[in-house]
């Protein structure tokens, strides 16, 4: 079964933005440039944060916008990024309604989630966790 | 491989020309790492000798250090100016998103330079500065508006930091903080007063910058050993679970909590403005500065009634610490604890610094019992221990100003009792306000002698402490030199710059191999010598804007009331402070 990164609840969030420094740290740098999750308040501190991620949608739009297939939908939800092939046209990170799709300016690529769960390691308050897909069961009409 | 050289660079900005540029600035941060160390240079170069604080001369400095950024708990901005407050060295810290957000523009620090002539708001990111006209948002009642006005006029949620001041910082009060995302604060000295002068409403800092690192794996490793420190320390725990208020009922029970201006070092109150007390009838969230997994900002949620429109209410979510809940609770007799959060919220909406402003309050409640004011110059007000809607028309009067009297108490306490007498009873040290512990002689003597008069200078409270639960009497020079040797050290965490609630978990040899991933290779003598050097240097400019440590008054109200240590005098205070001068 596949994975991906479940946002399981904002309330618990303090807004330490350590997952975000995580996604970074993986590839090996410091910062929170090229995260693929972001944490931001709602409206305000007062209010608590949204934390953004790629929720692996079971029939993804920034796949299907893709005019190049640089984006194809991976089997049982999510995306799969082909760097290579990216022409940076933007219509991914348009079509995704929570913003998810990240972007790197200097190359002027997309920057999305790999579900890999190195992030989840570093809420210490649960917001976050890397969850097996659940496929949907049909339901009869 | 050396630390990243974005770190170096200095982004000089002139608000009288409105122009900026960025200088690299190595030697700045290689002799002092960052923070404390990187400022205090930049300050002795920015700020000519006798500089008027409210004066276009007086710069603003904000630093950062080499592990903001790449290191949990590196999380506080050092800023640096000369104090409208005491005269010489301001120095403040602040966190939430202020120390990320500089280093991710791409800076180490930041100097502010000169005045506006018209009202203005400064957005910095990696491309420079925008310099914004701010005449709509002066004036404007609350801080917190304001934050929300330029939280959606500027791009980059998530990854920056709005530090702005409230009216009182506009209107000169010499101890006007500079809120940062709402619940933090550059509260003491006055900053937000410097802000003022210069006609500075805001500065909005954003940026996503990657930090490069030596070794990739040997950062990660560092990363985690000092991650698993913090989120599984018994210390970091207790600031987490109830917050720093968590001190507030052990100080009462030891006879350390000042109460109605330290007529008393216990409060009959305390168990209802308490941590306990707050997290079970109000605590509503709690959140973290960037980059610290420990989250010890603790929000209050009070919910009140319109009076006079039933089904209207209100729902206002209170920051609260230790500070705060001394200042504006036990010090000024508030043992409700609505009252007591919305004495906070006040203090928030005007920009005040909390500390101060509970000081000034409370040294005036007792002038006024006294016969030293009257109600003419509190402009109609009868102040009284316990009464929060008084204090409360009293903080818009300090802001306002109607009356002499009000003028003078917006310069600060020390500067009011000059004028009207009651300096015995004036809970000042060196011109600035008391923090909220009076743990015996070496709390008070750490408050003189602390390069910033905050309990946090050198933890004096602590020593106190430690003293009382084994017995011990410290002499005044073992006393100064514990102080000095702690104070040391912590121009190092500060120069780093790691908050000091995680000094447990940065001790010597961490730093080292934290400083050691960010590219920076080091000892424990030299961080020992440079901790040193800055704090020689501190105190240089102090004493270069007439700082005299023998000059000082002792407010007699501290040696009067008893304390958990028991009696002390002057004499030990004087020998203590003569101590730590010589010995600097």
């Amino acid at each position: 079964m596949v994975k991906r990164l479940s946002v399981i609840d904002t309330e618990r969030c303090v807004g330490c933005q350590s997952c975000m420094f995580a996604c970074v740290r993986r590839s090996g740098h410091g910062g929170l440039g090229g995260a693929c999750i972001n944490v931001r308040s709602a409206g305000g501190i007062r209010r608590g944060f949204l934390v953004v991620v790629c929720r692996a949608c079971p029939d993804p739009p920034c796949a299907k916008v893709c005019p190049v297939a640089a984006l194809s939908a991976r089997p049982g939800g999510g995306v799969r990024l082909k760097n290579e092939l990216c022409i940076g046209c933007g219509n991914c990170a348009r079509a995704c309604p929570f913003g998810a799709i990240f972007w790197d300016d200097a190359a002027d690529k997309p920057l999305v989630c790999v579900y890999c769960g190195y992030c989840a390691g570093y809420c210490p308050y649960h917001v976050i966790a890397l969850e097996d897909v659940e496929p949907e069961v049909p339901v009869e009409r | 491989m050396s630390v990243d050289p974005t770190l170096h660079r200095v982004l000089y900005i002139d608000l009288a020309r409105r122009r900026f540029e960025v200088r690299e600035r190595p030697d700045v941060f290689h002799d002092g790492l960052g923070g404390t160390g990187a400022a205090i240079r930049l300050l002795e170069e920015e700020c000519p000798a006798g500089a008027d604080p409210m004066g276009p001369d007086n710069p603003i400095v904000m630093a950062v250090g080499p592990l903001v950024g790449l290191f949990p708990l590196a999380s506080k901005t050092v800023a640096m100016f000369k104090s409208p407050l005491t005269g010489n060295l301001g120095e403040s810290h602040a966190g939430g998103r202020s120390a990320v957000a500089i280093r991710s523009a791409g800076y180490g620090a930041l100097v502010i330079r000169g005045a506006s002539a018209s009202p203005v708001y400064l957005s910095v990111d990696g491309h420079g500065v925008r310099f914004r006209d701010a005449s709509a948002l002066w004036g404007m009642r609350s801080a917190a508006t304001v934050g929300t006005v330029i939280r959606a006029r500027e791009a980059g949620a998530g990854a920056r930091s709005i530090m702005r001041i409230g009216r009182a910082g506009e209107r000169g009060v010499r101890y006007a903080c500079v809120v940062t995302e709402t619940y933090r604060h550059f509260g003491r000295l006055g900053l937000g007063a410097v802000f003022g002068a210069k006609k500075l409403k805001a500065l909005v800092v954003g940026g996503r910058r990657t930090f490069d690192v030596p070794d990739r794996k040997a950062y990660r490793d560092a990363y985690d050993a000092v991650y698993h420190a913090a989120v599984d320390s018994p210390l970091m725990k207790k600031y987490h679970d109830l917050g720093t208020a968590i001190n507030v009922l052990p100080l009462h029970a030891s006879g350390g909590l000042p109460t109605r201006n330290l007529q008393s070092g216990q409060f009959e109150g305390a168990e209802a403005i308490s941590a306990e007390a707050l997290a079970k009838g109000y605590l509503g969230r709690r959140i973290a500065c960037t980059h610290c997994p420990v989250a010890c900002i603790h929000l209050a949620t009070l919910r009140l009634p319109y009076p006079n429109d039933p089904y209207f209410f209100k729902t206002l979510m209170i920051g609260y610490d230790h500070e705060p809940v001394y200042a504006m609770g036990s010090l000024l007799g508030i043992a409700d604890p609505t009252g007591l959060l919305r004495l906070l919220d006040e203090a928030e909406i005007h920009g005040f610094d909390v500390m101060s402003a509970g000081v000034a309050l409370a040294w005036a409640t007792e002038a006024l019992a006294r016969g030293l004011i009257s109600t003419a110059d509190t402009d109609g007000l009868t102040l009284a221990f316990g009464d929060a809607d008084t204090y409360i028309a009293a903080m818009g009067r300090i802001v306002r100003q109607p009356t002499d009297f009000y003028r003078a108490l917006a310069r600060g306490t020390a500067h009011a009792a000059a004028v009207y007498g009651g300096a015995d009873f004036a809970l000042t040290f060196g011109g600035n306000e008391m923090p909220g512990y009076h743990t015996g002689p070496i709390g008070h003597l750490g408050y003189f002698v602390g390069a910033r008069h905050s309990h946090l200078d050198n933890a004096g409270y602590s020593v106190d402490q430690k003293a009382a639960a084994k017995g011990e009497h410290l002499t005044p020079e073992q006393a100064a030199d514990t102080l000095l040797e702690e104070e040391r050290w912590r121009q190092v965490l500060t120069s780093l710059v790691v908050c000091l609630f995680a000094r447990g978990v940065y001790d010597s040899a961490t730093v080292i191999r934290a400083l050691a991933a960010a590219g920076v290779e080091t000892t424990a003598e030299a961080l020992s010598a440079m901790g040193a050097e800055t704090l020689r240097r501190k105190f240089a400019f102090k004493r270069r804007e007439g700082f005299d440590a023998a000059a000082m008054p002792i407010p007699r109200r501290i040696v009067e009331t008893p304390s958990p240590a028991g009696p002390f005098d002057e004499e030990y205070i004087r020998r203590g402070i003569a101590h730590y001068m010589a010995r600097l």
